[in-house]
């Protein structure tokens, strides 16, 4: 009940009514029968994504299954310009325990998934797709007709720790197979003017899921990177109504203090809030769960999480190792001068000895060219006097 | 000084490889067998790669401490990267004690072997090589093992690498040794790293041989490396590092090339033919490294720069970039050539001098002091007594246990 508490005084909702509605529904929800049983493989690996009871397909629908949870947030990782529905479960009695700064702490027997979709341009599967917003899910459903699910990732959390598995999507779009080695599936792009390019979207293998998700170098142990305040604090996409952390809390899947303002990113196409703040907030989502101080980038002393200033940040910054990175640029980030800065260079370039992030990307993200642009073009000072 | 050092940035951009042959191609279905070994590895596996030639279009990853990769040479197990199209390296290790022996990692997009935040790691007559020759486009270092403890490198090969053909970062603790570097940008760098022994290697054909630098904006600095026995000649090569790396402001012609870096002793190596010095001594000032903004604690100065019982021949008489030529014109005339040691002349503000910088006790070579800080307005060739000191010299580098038998 505490959660509810919280979530009451937080809101000081003028009718009761409205909230006892809401938490009646939630949980006639709750309570309903169970098609599919969300199952924690605590040892072994199941071969298909089935086995897990998160998600299942019927008839041209994927069906997030009864007691698990959509989630999303407010500015997510670039991925190719996939479509993402990302879900989380617990077991029964197990919350997850709200953190301000890092990522929650989720009891042993967690699984997130995050599955991998594109609009289709055709009926058939020809490897074409488009660039959308993400299809709204409609009653934990989602229809599958013009759209191609590719993977399902799935992190499960064991008493041995966390553990990342790449699941790929049968060409029946029935169930997903376990893919440990993962793959690259040849695609391509449509663009909303008309251009086209060919790439090959890479479904990480398990070693893989591990370079970006062991964001504490030395640690190296495999946690979730989205699941953080500042990424979950947003309106609820699934509960209208319900900031999203709140649903959590009133659904009982969230627990623990939370500290008025939560953090909060902001949305990165939000136009109503500053640039600075959605660049950052878009550099943060797509780069520091590496260039943080302990993570696998901090090799190279650029730190993009929120709080950085300064060279940390890449202002006026030398690159240490960037080799062919470095886009023959002198800086990180030149303020005022995106075409000299290299940050924009590695965000623009699809060389994959060049490129950031290193993995999970094969073509350019140009709406978030333009953003972190826009940031630097704005930013005052210079370079010129360093040295 | 600065000027002469970035001119170099420049002339990478009419480098062009000397061999244009497209490299043969590989067996691919390896690819999916040697993924699943690595990634199924437990501590003590010995993953064997046969003999072949095999192609990967995906970088490779472990994650699990205590594995030995062990090909059957590295002139007969070969990894080729050629048609790699995802994956910032070729091989990306994770992992403390490693060993990785006997093969060859050629044509990477970006870095050929990376082993990042290990212990107790040992690479062994391992090639890495960009088969079409030195290229701007080919990838940035060879074996690159960062932020490591406890390392040997012996008998390995680097070929072709934009940046360091074997290149050690903001590491401790470290052997190099029976090594060989050629037509790298930088053959060896040493950088941000503590207590390093640089020995019995040969570096020939790179743009800069040997390397030992500290750049600033990094969570350590370095100091104490021993750099002896080595063969360092004919690092002429052009520079065809990119612009913004920190070896792109290396002149052709470098020899052993310290930046920043302290407790440094170069000896009883042979230094020759390395056309622009055998040796240089700088700060971060004199290098587009130091042009942004550096951390506080940051110390830019070189010092206690220990040079002697080289035997250096030749060198010096054709240095990169017009302003080193008229340097060496004005100083030494058409058949003359640079000293063996050039030094930017910078020195700490805060009460050091030339001797706290630099000590030469090595016959007849001589110190040119190219005046940095007063923009090379009186270069001049240092009155030996500048330099006529000595530094305590460096103990030995001990590899640890398990390493330490090795």
């Amino acid at each position: 009940m505490k959660a509810v508490r919280t979530f009451m005084q937080r809101y000081n909702f003028a009718s009761p009514a409205i909230m006892l509605a809401i938490f009646a529904g939630l949980l006639l929800s709750a309570c309903s029968e169970q098609q599919t049983a969300p199952t924690f493989h605590a040892q072994d690996n199941p071969t298909r994504l089935s086995d897990w009871g998160m998600l299942e397909t019927s008839t041209d629908e994927l069906v997030i299954s009864e007691g698990v949870t959509p989630y999303d947030l407010a500015t997510p990782l670039f991925s190719d310009y996939a479509l993402k529905l990302r879900t989380v479960w617990t077991p029964a009695g197990a919350p997850v325990l709200y953190n301000s700064d890092s990522v929650f702490e989720f009891p042993v027997g967690t699984v997130i998934t995050k599955t991998f979709y594109y609009p289709t341009t055709g009926d058939e599967w020809t490897g074409d797709v488009s660039i959308s917003r993400e299809r709204s899910i409609n009653n934990n459903a989602m229809a599958l007709d013009h759209l191609r699910l590719i993977e399902t990732r799935v992190l499960v959390h064991r008493e041995t720790g966390w553990e990342a598995l790449p699941y790929i999507w049968n060409d029946e779009q029935t169930d997903a197979v376990l893919k440990r080695t993962g793959d690259v599936i040849p695609m391509t792009l449509h663009r909303d003017d008309g251009r086209t390019e060919q790439f090959g979207y890479l479904v990480p293998n398990v070693n893989q899921c591990a370079g970006c998700h062991a964001t504490d170098a030395t640690a190296r142990t495999i946690e979730p990177i989205g699941p953080k305040a500042r990424h979950l604090n947003k309106p609820s996409s699934f509960a209208p109504a319900f900031n999203q952390l709140d649903h959590w809390l009133a659904k009982g899947l969230l627990t623990g203090e939370i500290a008025q303002p939560a953090p909060r990113n902001a949305e990165w196409t939000d136009e109503s809030e500053p640039v600075e703040v959605r660049a950052r907030a878009y550099l943060d989502a797509n780069c520091s769960h590496c260039h943080n101080p302990v993570g696998p980038a901090d090799t190279s002393g650029l730190n993009l999480e929120p709080d950085a200033t300064g060279p940390a940040l890449g202002i006026c910054k030398t690159p240490i190792a960037a080799g062919i990175g470095t886009g023959d640029r002198i800086f990180d980030i030149v303020p005022g001068d995106p075409d000299a800065s290299i940050t924009i260079f590695r965000m623009e370039t699809d060389n994959p000895g060049a490129m950031m992030p290193e993995l999970g990307r094969a073509v350019t993200h140009e709406e978030g060219v333009a953003l972190v642009s826009e940031w630097i073009a704005r930013m005052d000072g210079d370079c010129s006097q360093k040295g | 000084m600065r000027l002469v050092l970035a001119t170099a940035a420049f002339l990478a951009l009419a480098a062009c490889g000397q061999k244009e042959t497209a490299p043969p191609p590989g067996d691919d279905s390896y690819q999916e067998t040697l993924m699943t070994q690595l990634i199924d590895a437990k501590p003590g596996d010995v993953i064997e790669i046969p003999e072949g030639r095999f192609a990967f279009d995906r970088s490779l990853s472990l994650t699990v401490d205590g594995v030995t990769i062990r090909g059957a040479g590295m002139d007969k197990s070969v990894l080729t990267f050629a048609n790699q199209i995802a994956g910032a390296e070729g091989l990306l290790v994770t992992a403390s004690d490693f060993t990785i022996e006997d093969v060859a990692i050629e044509d990477t997009k970006g870095d050929a072997l990376k082993i990042s935040e290990g212990e107790n790691i040992v690479i062994r007559r391992v090639r890495t090589e960009w088969t079409t020759g030195p290229k701007t486009e080919n990838g940035a270092y060879g074996i690159y093992p960062v932020q490591v403890e406890n390392l040997l490198m012996e008998d390995s090969v680097a070929i072709g690498a934009s940046d360091a053909g074997l290149y050690i970062g903001q590491s401790k603790n470290v052997v190099i040794r029976n090594n060989r570097a050629e037509y790298n940008v930088a053959g060896i760098e040493i950088e941000n790293t503590f207590d390093a022994d640089v020995y019995g290697n040969v570096a020939t054909n790179n743009t800069g041989g040997i390397l030992v630098f500290n750049m600033p904006n990094l969570s350590q600095p370095g100091a104490r490396t021993r750099v002896f026995n080595n063969e360092i000649y004919e690092n002429n090569t052009k520079n065809f590092g990119h612009k913004g790396t920190p070896v792109a402001s290396i002149p052709a012609g470098s020899g052993v090339v310290v930046n920043s870096n302290d407790q440094v002793e170069i000896f009883s190596n042979n230094i020759r033919d390395n056309k622009t010095a055998n040796v240089i001594v700088a700060s971060v000032f004199s290098s587009d490294i130091g042009d942004g903004d550096m951390a506080a604690d940051f110390d830019p100065y070189p010092e206690k720069i220990f040079v002697y019982d080289n035997a250096f021949e030749g060198g010096g008489d054709n240095p990169d970039g017009l302003e080193l030529q008229a340097l060496k014109l004005a100083i030494a005339g058409p058949m003359g050539r640079i000293p063996d040691v050039l030094w930017d002349g910078y020195v700490d503000p805060d009460g050091s001098g030339p001797q706290d910088v630099l000590c030469v006790q090595n016959g007849e070579a001589r110190v040119l002091n190219v005046d940095g800080p007063n923009d090379n307005k009186s270069p001049r060739i240092a009155e030996t007594r500048d330099h006529d000191c000595t530094f305590e010299k460096l103990p030995e580098v001990e590899l640890n246990e398990p390493l330490a038998s090795l």
